[in-house]
């Protein structure tokens, strides 16, 4: 299973964890990650820990859960990355987006 | 599916070769009473040719038959039948295991034994026949993909030669640019446009739409419209990037957005202006060899809505012989065959190892080549250096769109004036210029009427409503200076005006235009100042700055100041050209 999931112990941030590569394959894992439309979940946290790759696909991916996160209002955290991962949000500056940890 | 469970029962076309008279006739009733059309022949020749006319569903051989047995026969009906399956099953009362492989060996499907199970026969006819369905269901579908994958082809044929059209309309062969965009990168959704500025200089802008095919290279259409048309009338590269980032916002899903980078050159001033949002760093390389990365600084195109935007170019001082490279990500993952990519790593081994006499662009792509050790598959990259240059060697670049005879307004007047906050939100030289194209004799000529609207207002802002020093310009700190001033005090400006008057009158053998620009400003004293008195030459001149008004007297047949300085007039005339070879430059 590439893409898991939980809740965090406050209920209200799902944690998703990504594992290997994360591009267009994991399209819809991604998107069930977190369509399911639970009310209580305020804040998103991407856990990259596990990814080894992402390409230009998995930064939309990023920006449709932004945008189903409520958009300039979202409150996603991206954390754990890898170098080049981290690399690769960087040089699309997705800083300025995600707080990325 | 449910036709094919009707077809099951449906009844068949029976093809029956027996040289025995009473089994052939024992047969053939029995498929009749099954409902089935028989065809009946009495040996392999006549069956060949029976089945070459009526083209049976099912063919049923006795093995042992005179002037051509079944086992000819059953070779020669499979080679007719080509790719269409036809069940072949032989008759025989043989027991032997090698009699009966040698009848599947040419072709048999299987046997029925003689003498004759009604139940079994009607069983192996309909399992046969099943299996005849489902290959013919398979060729069916095999050839409606061929079909569309044809079709598809086609299409991307002719959408790669509209994009081309559109794409390539600018001046990406000029001699100060090199490129390389393999045709794969087009349909992964690579673009690259460059133009020239009506103002002299250049606008270069390479692309990379996310995801793959027909999507991404839609995107690329409407960005190449804006960039050639916006570029063509004057625009600089900030207004082009914020209307590509306006449109992309608005027509690209969430998801989907393009790593974009703008450079615009000016050959004039000396220095290269980038924004970059999403690419690969882009280097510039002095011709010294020393290089400095030009880095991503921005969120690619298509992502942030318009007042979220920011086009601020930073800006960086060349000299001749300079070198702008950029590249797409396809470029940096370009991948020997053991899958290493060539990464920013090969970029930078590659610039340290450069030496003085190559050129960049050439040392990028044989680097890259030598390190994935094939120069055809899966080249998937754009790459571009643009050279800066003496603007006279640029001489060569195409014409834009010619001429429509003297169609177009000859005799008219226009006053334009921007006030207040205006002043630092918009530029009216795009608009002006625009008023100015419609005159067919002055389309021509749109990068000196450019210059001349362009001087005219950057004088009447810069030093009549801003007040800046052009002394500042002389150093480089001073140039910082010089910008970061300007910004600051457009942001405040107040009570200030800048008004143009155009006016345009035929003459004989051609036209005159004559612009007034008239500022808000305190002026500054004409009298004296060194590149406007009389008898004053550019040496004369020194190093004192007013580049601007000498290129303004060199361009216009007279400039004169009135009131303090402050307002402005130049006449500019333009003449026919007789026949179409018979330029009046």
């Amino acid at each position: 299973m590439p893409i898991q999931t939980r809740r965090d112990d406050d209920g209200q941030t799902l944690v998703i964890r990504i594992e290997g590569r994360f591009d267009f394959s994991t399209h819809q894992a991604f998107r069930d990650a977190y369509e399911h439309g639970d009310p209580d979940i305020r804040n998103y946290i991407v856990d990259l820990s596990d990814t080894t790759y992402l390409d230009s696909s998995a930064l939309g991916m990023l920006l449709l859960l932004r945008d189903y996160a409520g958009g300039d209002s979202a409150r996603i955290v991206i954390e754990n990355c890898n170098n080049d991962v981290r690399r690769i949000l960087s040089i699309s500056n997705f800083e300025q987006l995600f707080n990325i940890r | 599916m449910d036709d094919a469970v009707a077809e099951h029962n449906s009844p068949l076309r029976i093809l029956i070769a027996d040289d025995s008279d009473s089994d052939r006739l024992i047969l053939k009733t029995l498929l009749k009473r099954l409902g089935h059309e028989v065809l009946d022949v009495s040996n392999g020749l006549d069956a060949v040719s029976v089945f070459q006319q009526e083209a049976p569903d099912l063919v049923l051989l006795d093995a042992l038959m005179p002037v051509m047995d079944g086992m000819e026969a059953a070779r020669q009906i499979k080679f007719l039948a080509g790719e269409r399956l036809v069940p072949l099953i032989f008759l025989t009362s043989l027991s032997e295991a090698g009699a009966l492989a040698r009848c599947l060996e040419a072709g048999g499907d299987d046997f029925l034994g003689k003498p004759y199970n009604r139940i079994i026969i009607e069983a192996k006819i309909k399992a046969f026949n099943r299996m005849r369905l489902m290959h013919q269901t398979l060729s069916d579908q095999r050839d409606l993909i061929r079909e569309r994958n044809r079709q598809l082809t086609e299409e991307q044929e002719i959408a790669k030669r509209v994009f081309d059209n559109v794409a390539h309309s600018g001046c990406l062969d000029a001699a100060n640019i090199r490129y390389h965009a393999s045709p794969q990168s087009i349909f992964n959704g690579d673009v690259l446009f460059a133009s020239p500025r009506p103002a002299g200089g250049m606008l270069i802008f390479m692309g990379d739409f996310t995801g793959h095919g027909l999507p991404a290279a839609i995107g690329a259409m409407p960005v190449a419209e804006i960039f050639y048309g916006m570029a063509n009338k004057g625009f600089n590269g900030q207004d082009v990037l914020r209307e590509i980032n306006q449109k992309l916002k608005r027509i690209l899903p969430t998801g989907m957005f393009c790593c974009g980078a703008m450079i615009e050159a000016d050959f004039k001033l000396n220095q290269v202006q980038v924004w970059n949002g999403g690419l690969p760093d882009g280097w510039l390389i002095r011709s010294s060899g020393a290089y400095l990365a030009l880095q991503s600084r921005h969120l690619p195109l298509g992502i942030l809505s318009p007042d979220q935007f920011n086009a601020d170019f930073e800006r960086v001082a060349t000299g001749p012989d300079d070198r702008v490279l950029m590249m797409t990500d396809g470029f940096l993952e370009s991948a020997d065959r053991a899958g290493n990519v060539f990464g920013e790593q090969g970029v930078t081994e590659t610039l340290e190892r450069l030496d003085v006499g190559d050129h960049p662009f050439d040392a990028m792509m044989f680097a890259v080549h030598r390190f994935t050790g094939n120069f055809e598959d899966g080249d998937d990259l754009t790459l571009c250096s643009l050279e800066m240059m003496d603007e006279a060697g640029l001489a060569a670049l195409p014409d834009r769109a010619a001429p429509s005879a003297l169609a177009g307004p000859a005799e008219w007047r226009c006053t334009y004036e921007i006030r207040e906050r205006t002043l630092g939100e918009f530029s009216p030289l795009p608009l002006l210029l625009h008023i100015c194209m419609e005159v067919p004799g002055l389309r021509r000529k749109s990068g000196e009427i450019y210059t001349l609207l362009a001087e005219l207002y950057n004088n009447a802002l810069e030093h009549g409503v801003l007040e800046l020093p052009s002394e500042w310009k002389r150093s480089p700190e001073g140039f910082g200076r010089y910008y970061a001033e300007r910004n600051r005090r457009l942001a405040n400006v107040e009570g200030h005006y800048i008004r143009f008057t155009l006016h345009h009158s035929l003459k004989p053998d051609g036209g005159r235009l004559r612009v007034v620009c008239e500022d808000s400003g305190r002026g500054f004293d004409f009298q004296n100042h060194p590149s406007v008195a009389p008898g004053s030459s550019p040496a004369e001149s020194g190093h004192y700055a007013g580049r601007g008004l000498l290129l303004l007297k060199r361009l216009a047949e007279t400039i004169r100041f009135h009131e303090s300085g402050n307002h402005v007039e130049i006449v500019y005339d333009w003449r026919l050209t007789r026949t179409a070879g018979d330029r009046d430059e």
